[in-house]
């Protein structure tokens, strides 16, 4: 019950939103096309705008990631994590959670075929994807848009919601599911 | 801060390879990734023109204003510096709903131009953030997702037997996310007035 409803949501979601601003904005008397293009128009600028940001955090992220260099950072923070109940089997998620979206999902991917979706390391696993998000992708982006380089206090308030994020998943897998 | 993280980051991955004995991994990993931020951001260009269009539209007829309005009251105490009927404040709510819906894609679009609004009313360094902008990336990146739609996608695609039992976890988990995140927000924030007037 809960999943059609749930999937019938995010399927229509977009579709109502491309039905219903549109008539309503004909209903307006706004030239609805005209206006489209022209908002659309900014679109190019803006993610053209993002390159060098992107280029740069990307690039320090995947050396980071290929080098090594964050299978040593897991290998110094297992004994915390398993210390608070987590298995080491996610931690490399953990990790990889706020550096790059695309890394994590093929980890929560892995972790799920390799242990099934319904054990602890899988369930953990999701709450984990579902939880945090990709913090210095989106500040890069986000920032690097209008060109703000000095980002100020927004990295530590980004990665201290990831921790608690990742910490209350820890938590409340080990409460829900055990 | 950032220039930190940033060379950390790079050095400790150079060192750690030329260590290992795997420099080459670095060459291929720097120039993959180089490569793939761009094709990101041209990936961006269709999605970002689809969003914006059917927002300037939304903007014109009134929607994003009315829906600023409506949540005025929230909205007025997280962002003090931003006049409460503002066009940003509209993006705001239409970035936060499409995260909370799971559409990362047309977050992305509504979150970058309530950037752009929040950077026109910053009258001070144009290459520092404001604060108004920190509470925005705070309320953004611990945003509550009621409908993790890819990772529902990927416990169905596995046969599990109940995929949609972490929701209820997932909620829990991103909510105290959430509080942590913008209650730092609030005490930076707090912290930086208390030195001015000090």
């Amino acid at each position: 019950m809960l999943i059609t409803v749930l999937t019938s949501v995010s399927r229509w979601a977009i579709p109502f939103l491309l039905l219903c601003i549109p008539i309503y904005g004909f209903c307006k008397r706004i030239p609805v096309y005209e206006t489209f293009v022209e908002g659309a128009e900014e679109g190019f600028y803006t993610a053209i705008k993002i390159i060098p940001f992107l280029v740069g955090m990307l690039v320090a992220i995947s050396v980071f990631r290929a080098s090594g260099a964050m299978d040593y950072l897991i290998w110094a923070i297992m004994p915390v994590m398993t210390a608070i109940g987590a298995p080491p089997e996610v931690l490399p998620l953990a990790v990889m959670r706020p550096l790059s979206g695309s890394g994590a999902l093929g980890l929560a991917t892995e972790l799920m075929r390799a242990y099934g979706a319904d054990s602890m390391i899988g369930r953990m696993a999701s709450v984990m994807q579902g939880t945090t998000d990709t913090t210095f992708f989106v500040l890069t982006v986000y920032f690097g848009s209008v060109g703000i380089r000095k980002f100020k206090y927004a990295i530590i308030t980004g990665l201290s919601a990831d921790i608690t994020g990742l910490l209350a998943s820890i938590y409340i897998c080990n409460q829900l599911f055990q | 801060m950032l220039n930190l993280i940033w060379l950390l980051l790079m050095v400790s991955g150079i060192v750690v390879a030329a260590i290992n004995g795997q420099v080459e991994a670095v060459t291929q990993a720097a120039l993959g990734a180089a490569r793939s931020a761009v094709e990101i951001c041209l990936d961006l260009i269709g999605i970002m023109a689809l969003w914006l269009g059917i927002m300037k539209i939304a903007e014109k007829a009134g929607v994003i204003s009315s829906l600023a309005r409506l949540l005025k009251p929230f909205l007025r105490r997280l962002f003090p510096s931003v006049p409460p009927e503002h066009p940003a404040m509209g993006a705001i709510i239409l970035n936060l709903s499409a995260n909370m819906l799971g559409l990362g894609n047309a977050a992305t679009p509504f979150g970058l131009k309530a950037m752009q609004e929040l950077q026109q009313l910053n009258h001070g360094d144009k290459s520092e953030a404001t604060e108004a902008m920190c509470t925005f990336m705070a309320l953004n990146t611990s945003c509550i997702t009621l409908i993790p739609a890819t990772i529902i996608g990927i416990r169905l695609s596995f046969s599990s037997s109940n995929p949609t039992e972490i929701v209820g976890a997932c909620i829990f988990a991103t909510s105290c996310a959430m509080v942590i995140a913008v209650s730092l927000d609030y005490w930076f924030r707090i912290r930086k007035h208390w030195r001015r007037k000090g």
